[in-house]
């Protein structure tokens, strides 16, 4: 039973999705378990064939218990318990740990005897707090969010910057690639929007990546967190990974699958916390501009308001256009508002150059 | 302490020590001095060197072999009304008039509810380093901080030399002053434009984010130099100057701590029982889930002082040794 | 079966409302109201609407376009937009059970 947040003594299994003899992959979903926060998904840490169920649906054990065995590998699925009481953490780190709702149990320690400390809590891919679940993790997500917010209007000193965009290339681009193509293989704007800024983040590594203690490092791939709002309040930014390397209509089926897993309380386990920039995206509610907080440890994060038609000036002459303003906030101990106007005027030239995105 | 202070002519912590006596004496006429050999022979450590002739012998008073007598003689000056200034020669034979500082002094306000308060002020020399054996060595200023109504102070600047006398005259309680045997020659030159000084508070002698030193007195400088070693592998330590053993500034000691999640103290009284130990558990209480790695300590070994020279410094805390301490608990493994 | 009929034929109604769990898990079908709006009722976004035409085009073997995608706003409308695109393919209601 993989720990899935620092507070989580326990889990329920709830189903098994495989079954004594599969061969599975890492990554692959295993089982579903319900937490106090929702229901997760728990993927394989391994490649190998199933050879035992060991706990049964409806079992509520505790985190480190063995659920599964793997054929000749016997205490692989998760840490057995006393490896777990081994990793030594630090009172800061433990504590920290917990705001953060990242497990401690599950990172290298580099202190001294090997104890994990806060750099290596403050190093780690960012916890997103409680896991979601439509009810029950309301107010753990809350909790989560508050948290998480707090410590970046404290710690981070954001800039901002907005640049307006003309789309009309990108809807254009979009209306020929939909109409042609049946409805799930359509796209939807949000597609082009992440592929940009994903696009845009490989490029610019001082906005994708992670400010811990030791200042800050720029991650190796882009990991997409897109804000995703759950019904009725709150908010979860889980990742899409390496979203610069994944071809439109990749992006469009896991973002789709995303929204949909995330509403349903169906988030995985690696999803979680790995992302190294985010998105959001307000342009369904109508607003403008939106002017985003970092989620820390990351540095950066883009918003997208509506996209409206107006009046824009082009060759000298007045067109309706439809605009959108896109909103960067950066971390200024990392880059400064130079880097970042170069960064959204990627995001824009992507925008305008659609089929090469 | 450069040449910024051009007003500010250089001395050294002895004269600093002596300034501090003057102001007293001049601005106040209830403060004199007495102890053992300070007025004709200037002090044991030449403190009070040529206040006699300024001053006259109906302020600074030499003062039988009794520590017991002059030290209690003192007390019932400050019941009088008056605002006597005591010099024992070393913490060492502070231990003779123990009873009077510690039944009398630093009970009697407390026993009359108020009424008789003992504006009392004893100076002594506290540490080690000069070759003069156990009989005259310890760092016994830990044992003071343990008793209520006592007020404990350790300059270990110019300023403080300078200026802590000033505040310790202004305190209702008796305050007990310690002046570290290895600082007196030390120079530099006084803060122009003097601030008032305080004897509530610790200071921040240097800033730094990794790892808090906690120390006083003459082992303020060994940790400066040890920080200054260790800046040089990129490890920033924040050296806190307690500068008052009771109260403990815990205000400053703790937020230090939350700062940098690691404590090294560094004492050089005896580590059982001592202010170090109180000041780990005062980290413990109220820091205890800012801590990154366990609170650790720098002091003298459980020995008498020895008097050898080789023996005296191995004894002692020592910046080889604070340096060591400080990387182990800043270390990280691959 | 007209497409300006306020009133939602019963199983074509439960088998839209079965899509449209499916693809919002966290919405109650029995709170849904045949008249209103999903993005007023369940916050709605295009995602969402997305996800709806992509299933109605999976049950029904609909050709969607995306002009038409505000035609699925609520239930009603949706009901009769279904309605109206399986009757102009002349498909008798009898398929619906598919």
């Amino acid at each position: 039973m993989p720990s899935l947040g620092a507070d989580m003594e326990a889990g329920t299994l709830v189903e098994w999705r495989v079954q004594p003899g599969a061969h599975v992959h890492r990554g692959d979903v295993m089982a579903l378990v319900d937490t106090e926060k929702g229901i997760i998904d728990i993927e394989s840490f391994e490649e190998g064939m199933v050879e035992r169920l060991i706990v049964q649906p409806g079992a509520r054990v505790p985190v480190g218990a063995i659920l599964a065995l793997f054929e000749g590998e016997p205490t692989k699925l998760a840490p057995p318990q006393s490896a777990a009481r081994a990793q030594r953490v630090s009172p800061a780190a433990r504590a920290r740990a917990a705001q953060l709702g990242i497990d401690p149990q599950t990172l290298k320690g580099t202190g001294p005897q090997g104890v994990v400390t806060l750099q290596d809590i403050e190093q780690a891919p960012a916890g997103q707090g409680p896991p979601p679940s439509p009810a029950a993790g309301r107010a753990g997500i809350r909790n989560a969010i508050a948290v998480s917010m707090s410590r970046s209007k404290r710690e981070i000193p954001h800039y901002y910057l907005q640049l307006t965009m003309d789309l009309r290339p990108a809807l254009d681009w979009l209306e020929q690639f939909n109409a042609s193509r049946p409805v799930p293989e359509r796209l939807l704007l949000a597609a082009l929007f992440n592929k940009a800024t994903a696009r845009a983040a490989a490029e610019k590594p001082g906005f994708n990546g992670y400010y811990g203690k030791a200042g800050f490092e720029a991650a190796k791939s882009v990991h997409l967190g897109v804000a995703i709002a759950l019904r009725g309040g709150g908010l979860v930014a889980p990742a899409i990974h390496e979203a610069d390397q994944k071809t439109l209509p990749v992006l469009m089926r896991e973002l789709q699958d995303l929204v949909m897993r995330v509403r349903a309380g169906h988030m995985r386990s690696s999803e979680i916390s790995s992302a190294t920039i985010t998105v959001t995206s307000l342009g369904d509610e109508g607003v403008d501009v939106v002017y985003p907080i970092i989620h820390p440890p990351q540095v950066a994060i883009v918003g997208f308001g509506s996209v409206v038609e107006r009046p824009w000036a082009i060759d000298g002459r007045i067109e309706p256009r439809p605009l959108v303003s896109v909103t960067l906030a950066a971390d200024h101990r990392v880059t400064d508002g130079r880097l970042g106007a170069q960064f959204l005027a990627r995001i824009r030239d992507f925008l305008t150059r659609p089929e090469d995105l | 302490m450069t040449a910024d202070a051009v007003e500010s002519p250089r001395m050294s912590y002895r004269d600093a020590l002596r300034e501090g006596l003057r102001d007293a004496l001049r601005s106040d006429p209830r403060v004199f001095l007495m102890g053992e050999d300070i007025g004709r022979y200037g002090g044991c450590y030449a403190v009070t060197k040529s206040l006699l002739a300024e001053f006259g012998e109906e302020r600074i008073r030499d003062t039988p072999l009794s520590e017991s007598a002059f030290v209690g003689a003192g007390i019932g000056a400050a019941l009088g009304g008056l605002r006597p200034i005591v010099e024992i020669m070393t913490v060492n034979f502070s231990l003779l008039a123990l009873d009077q500082i510690v039944n009398n002094a630093a009970t009697l306000c407390h026993m009359s509810g108020g009424q008789c308060p003992v504006p009392l002020v004893i100076r002594m020399a506290t540490g080690a380093g000069r070759q003069l054996a156990a009989q005259h060595s310890h760092s016994l200023e830990g044992w003071y901080a343990h008793v209520p109504g006592l007020r404990i102070v350790a300059p270990a600047t110019l300023d403080d030399a300078r200026g802590m006398l000033g505040a310790a005259l202004r305190c209702p309680d008796p305050v007990l002053i310690f002046e570290h045997i290895g600082l007196l020659n030390m120079e530099g030159t006084l803060t122009a434009g003097a601030v008032p000084v305080d004897i509530d508070r610790a200071a921040i002698r240097r800033a730094g984010r990794d790892i808090t030193l906690l120390t006083y007195g003459g082992s303020l400088y060994k940790c400066l130099e040890a920080a200054t070693q260790l800046a040089a592998d990129g490890i920033e330590v924040e050296v806190v100057d307690l500068r008052t053993l009771r109260p403990l500034d815990d205000a400053l000691i703790v937020d230090s701590v939350r700062r940098t999640h690691r404590a090294l103290i560094v004492d050089e009284g005896w580590r059982s029982g001592g202010i170090s130990a109180e000041l780990g558990m005062r980290i413990v209480e109220q820091a205890f889930f800012e801590l990154d790695a366990p609170i650790a300590r720098v002091c003298t070994a459980e020995v008498p002082i020895p008097y050898p020279k080789h023996l005296e410094d191995a004894a002692l805390p020592s910046v080889p040794r604070i340096v060591a301490s400080a990387r182990a608990l800043v270390s990280r493994e691959p | 079966m007209s497409g300006s009929s306020a009133a939602v034929e019963p199983a074509l109604g439960a088998q839209i409302l079965a899509l449209l769990v499916e693809i919002a898990p966290d919405v109650d079908p029995a709170a849904v109201r045949p008249a209103e709006d999903f993005r007023r009722q369940f916050d709605f976004d295009s995602m969402d609407v997305f996800s709806f035409a992509t299933a109605l085009h999976a049950k029904f073997g609909l050709d969607i376009p995306e002009r038409d995608y505000r035609q699925l706003a609520s239930l009603e409308k949706c009901a009769a937009y279904v309605a109206a695109k399986l009757g102009d393919r002349h498909a008798p209601p009898a398929a619906l059970k598919s």
